[in-house]
C-alpha cells in the first residue's frame, strides 16, 4: 500500500478525534464553571462537592476514569438494578469531560479570585446583588484571565483523546492501530499520524488563540 | 491467581482485601516508572532548555519546534511510535524502558519550559550586579542565578512529577504491569471490574495527596529569595 492509501482511514478517524475534542471541552467548559463557582460558595454542602469533584478527577488517573467508566460503571449499575452500561462514545466525552472540567474548575476559581475586590466592593456600593455581583462584574472580567489556560487544557484535551482507542472508539489512533496490524508498516503510519496530531493542534492553538483575543475585549469593558 | 497471590471471591470487602497486595506489587512498578521517567524528563528538558536559549537562531529555532511538537502530540502516540518503530531500526528496548522514555520526552517539553521561566525570572539587575563585581560567566550562573532559579523551579518541577505519575497508566498498552494493567488482568479473570478498577481509583488518589502535600511541604522549606550563598 502506498502511504497516500492511509490518508483517507486516517482522516475519517480524525473526523472522530475532532468531535470527541469539541463536545468534551464544552462539556468540561460547562463543568469547569459549575465546579470553580462551587468551590468559591459559601454553601458548605455546595462547596464541598465542588472539592470534592475537582479533588477525585485531579488526583486519578483519565485512564483509570475512563475504564472505570466503562468497564466498572455498569458493574455497579447491575449490583442496584439500573442499566448503565454506556456506549464507547458516551463514556469517552464523559471521561474526557470530567477529567478536563475539573482542571478547569481550578482555573476558573483562580481567575475569578484575582478579580479585584475593590470591582466587589464597588458592586455592593452601587447595591448590587451578589448574584448579579458574579455574573455581571466578576466573571466578565475573569473570562480573559482564564482563556491563556483553557487554550493550553484544550491542547491537552485534544492529545487525551488518543486514550479512548482503547475502549475501541474508532478514532484517529485506532484507525491508525487497524491499519498498522494490517500492513505493519509502522514507520510510516506513526509519522502521519504524529504529523495530524501536531497539525490539528495547531489549528486549535489558533482558534483558541482567536477566542482569546475575542475575549479580551472584555477586559476594557467599562473603562 | 496473580503473582502468587490468591483473590477471595466470597465478597467484595474479602475481594478487595485479597487483591490489594497484588496492587501494590502495581504500584511499585507505576512507581518505578514514574521515577524513571521524571529522570529522563529532568535530563531532557534541561538540554532542551539549554539548546532554546542558545545564542545561534541555527539552534534555537529546532530546538522550540521540537519541544512544541513533543507538547502536541499525544503520549500515547508517542510510546506506539518508540515501541514499533525504533525495534525496526535495530534498536530494542524492554516495554518498561521504553514506556519511561516515553514519559521522559513527553515530559521534557514541559520541564524545559520550567527551566527557562525558572532562570528568566532572576531579575536581570542580579546578573548586572554580578557582572559589576566582576564575577565570570560561569560563575554568574552558578553562584547568582542558580541558586535563586532553585526555589521557583522545583515547586514546578513537583508538580509534573505528580502528573508523570497520572499518565505512567497509558503504558499498559505495551504490556508494562503497572497498577491499572494489574486491575484490568485481575477484571478479566474475575468478572468483577468493579472492585479493582476502584481501589486503584483510590490508591491513585492516595498517591497523588501524598505527592502534592510532599511538594508543597518542599515549597513552604525553599527559601524564597534563594538558596543560601557558600
Amino acid at each position: 500500500m502506498h502511504w497516500s492509501e492511509y490518508l483517507l482511514p486516517l482522516t475519517e478517524g480524525a473526523w472522530v478525534t475532532v468531535q470527541l475534542t469539541v463536545y468534551s471541552t464544552i462539556l468540561g467548559g460547562v463543568l469547569a464553571f459549575v465546579f470553580g463557582i462551587g468551590k468559591l460558595s459559601s454553601n458548605l454542602a455546595i462547596k464541598s462537592v465542588s472539592v470534592g469533584y475537582i479533588e477525585v478527577f485531579r488526583g486519578t488517573s483519565l485512564l483509570v476514569q475512563l475504564f472505570w467508566l466503562y468497564f466498572a460503571l455498569p458493574l455497579a449499575g447491575m449490583a442496584i438494578g439500573i442499566d448503565l452500561r454506556l456506549p464507547p462514545v458516551v463514556a469517552g466525552v464523559l471521561a474526557l469531560g470530567l477529567n478536563i472540567g475539573a482542571y478547569g474548575a481550578e482555573v476558573v476559581r483562580g481567575a475569578i479570585q484575582s478579580v479585584h475586590q475593590n470591582q466587589r466592593e464597588a458592586a455592593r456600593a452601587l447595591n448590587f446583588t451578589p448574584r448579579q455581583t458574579l455574573f455581571n462584574i466578576v466573571i466578565p472580567q475573569a473570562i480573559p484571565e482564564m482563556m491563556p489556560s483553557f487554550g493550553n487544557l484544550a491542547v491537552q484535551n485534544l492529545k487525551d483523546t488518543a486514550l479512548v482507542s482503547l475502549i475501541s472508539l474508532g478514532d484517529l489512533t485506532f484507525r491508525a492501530e487497524q491499519i498498522r496490524n494490517f500492513t505493519q508498516d509502522s514507520t510510516t503510519i506513526y509519522t502521519l499520524l504524529l504529523l495530524m496530531y501536531f497539525g490539528m493542534a495547531v489549528v486549535l492553538t489558533i482558534i483558541m488563540r482567536i477566542v482569546e483575543r475575542f475575549a479580551g475585549r472584555w477586559r476594557m469593558a467599562g473603562s | 491467581m496473580l503473582f502468587g497471590f490468591e483473590w477471595d471471591l466470597t465478597n467484595p470487602l474479602n475481594f478487595a482485601i485479597s487483591i490489594l497486595p497484588i496492587l501494590l506489587v502495581g504500584m511499585w512498578v507505576t512507581i518505578q516508572a514514574t521515577v524513571l521517567g521524571f529522570f529522563v524528563a529532568l535530563v531532557l528538558g534541561l538540554v532542551l532548555a539549554v539548546l532554546k536559549s542558545a545564542q545561534s537562531r541555527f539552534v534555537a529555532w529546532p530546538a522550540k519546534l521540537v519541544t512544541e511538537f513533543i507538547r502536541d502530540t499525544p503520549l500515547l502516540v508517542q510510546l506506539f511510535f518508540l515501541y514499533y518503530v525504533l525495534p525496526e531500526y535495530g534498536i530494542v528496548l524492554p516495554a518498561f524502558m521504553t514506556g519511561a522514555l516515553a514519559l521522559g520526552i513527553q515530559y521534557s517539553a514541559y520541564t524545559s519550559e520550567v527551566y527557562r521561566a525558572g532562570i528568566e525570572a532572576v531579575g536581570k539587575d542580579q546578573r548586572e550586579a554580578a557582572r559589576a563585581l566582576n564575577l565570570s560567566a560561569a560563575n554568574t550562573f552558578t553562584h547568582i542565578v542558580v541558586p535563586q532559579a532553585v526555589p521557583r523551579i522545583v515547586p514546578a518541577m513537583g508538580n509534573y512529577l505528580v502528573s508523570i505519575m497520572k499518565d505512567v497508566p497509558v503504558l499498559s498498552v505495551v504490556t508494562v504491569l503497572e497498577m491499572l494493567n494489574v486491575a484490568k488482568i485481575i477484571g478479566d479473570r474475575t468478572f468483577d471490574y468493579l472492585v479493582p478498577l476502584s481501589l486503584v481509583g483510590c490508591l491513585y488518589l492516595i498517591m497523588t495527596l501524598v505527592a502534592s502535600a510532599g511538594v508543597r511541604v518542599l515549597d513552604t522549606h525553599l527559601p524564597k529569595q534563594g538558596l543560601p550563598l557558600k
